[in-house]
């Protein structure tokens, strides 16, 4: 898979793995591009399992977790499944605060989460 | 604490643009790391400055590119406070909506102030709500 600036896209049987090449999502132009690259996972080619794999982040702004809820919302009409994974502990606290823990299927780590679709 | 015993300061007027905020809150980041403060203490400062940066800029001062932001901050030895000033006509902080209803969980915005009162110590509004101040005591 190629043609992505912002994520790296990787197949793991019927799951598309996600991993984020910025490890500060912050900046608004890069957020509107992270969005519509996942968007065309979705809504193009038509990938309907898609763990995000949070490792490589370290800082996300309140801006990329709407993209995130977006990204949600497009999955659900789809009828598709979104799970994430490896989310470290503060930013997991952004979740819990945020409620945002309840609203998506977040797992310790991407084998559990391959394991959970 | 007293106000003089502070260890670094920084205290300019920018342009309402979110990249040389951002700059101005990466010095400061920088000024904890060289003094040791904790990742996390760090990474609360980081993420609400940051919204309080896009709030000021995006909403208070409407992305204007002829308005200003005036961006202060005092590092103490056990605290940091950062004040961030916008030309806009301020708003009433405690007339926001909880972004975690069910109604409202599913909404792509408006959790920025809550982000901020819950990663600092102390988060004040004043004036019209167009003067932010952010205190975070280091380790609390």
């Amino acid at each position: 898979m190629t043609g992505y600036q912002r994520l790296d896209v990787n197949q793991v049987g019927d799951v598309t793995v996600i991993r984020f090449r910025d490890h500060k999502i912050v900046e608004d132009i890069n957020i509107q591009q992270l969005g519509q690259e996942m968007f065309r996972l979705i809504e193009v080619d038509g990938r309907d399992k898609l763990l995000l794999n949070f490792s490589s982040v370290d800082f996300l702004s309140s801006a990329a977790l709407g993209k995130l809820i977006t990204l949600d919302k497009k999955m659900k009409a789809h009828g598709g499944a979104l799970k994430l994974s490896n989310i470290r502990p503060e930013i997991y606290e952004v979740f819990a605060i945020t409620k945002l823990n309840r609203l998506f299927d977040i797992k310790d780590d991407e084998a559990d989460a391959l394991a959970a679709f | 604490m007293s106000e003089e015993n502070w260890i670094w300061q920084v205290d300019r007027v920018i342009p309402n643009d979110t990249g040389m905020g951002r700059q101005l809150l990466d010095e400061v980041l920088g000024q904890l790391e060289s003094q040791q403060w904790s990742r996390y203490d760090i990474f609360c400062v980081h993420l609400a400055g940051d919204e309080a940066l896009v709030n000021a800029i995006v909403h208070g001062n409407a992305l204007d590119a002829s308005k200003r932001i005036r961006f202060r901050c005092r590092i103490y030895p056990k605290k940091v406070c950062v004040e961030i000033i916008d030309e806009g006509p301020g708003f009433d902080p405690d007339s926001l909506p909880d972004p975690t209803t069910a109604s409202r969980l599913g909404c792509p915005s408006g959790r920025g102030v809550m982000l901020m009162r819950a990663f600092m110590s102390r988060v004040e509004f004043h004036d019209q709500g167009n003067h932010v101040v952010l205190e975070k005591d280091r380790g609390g």
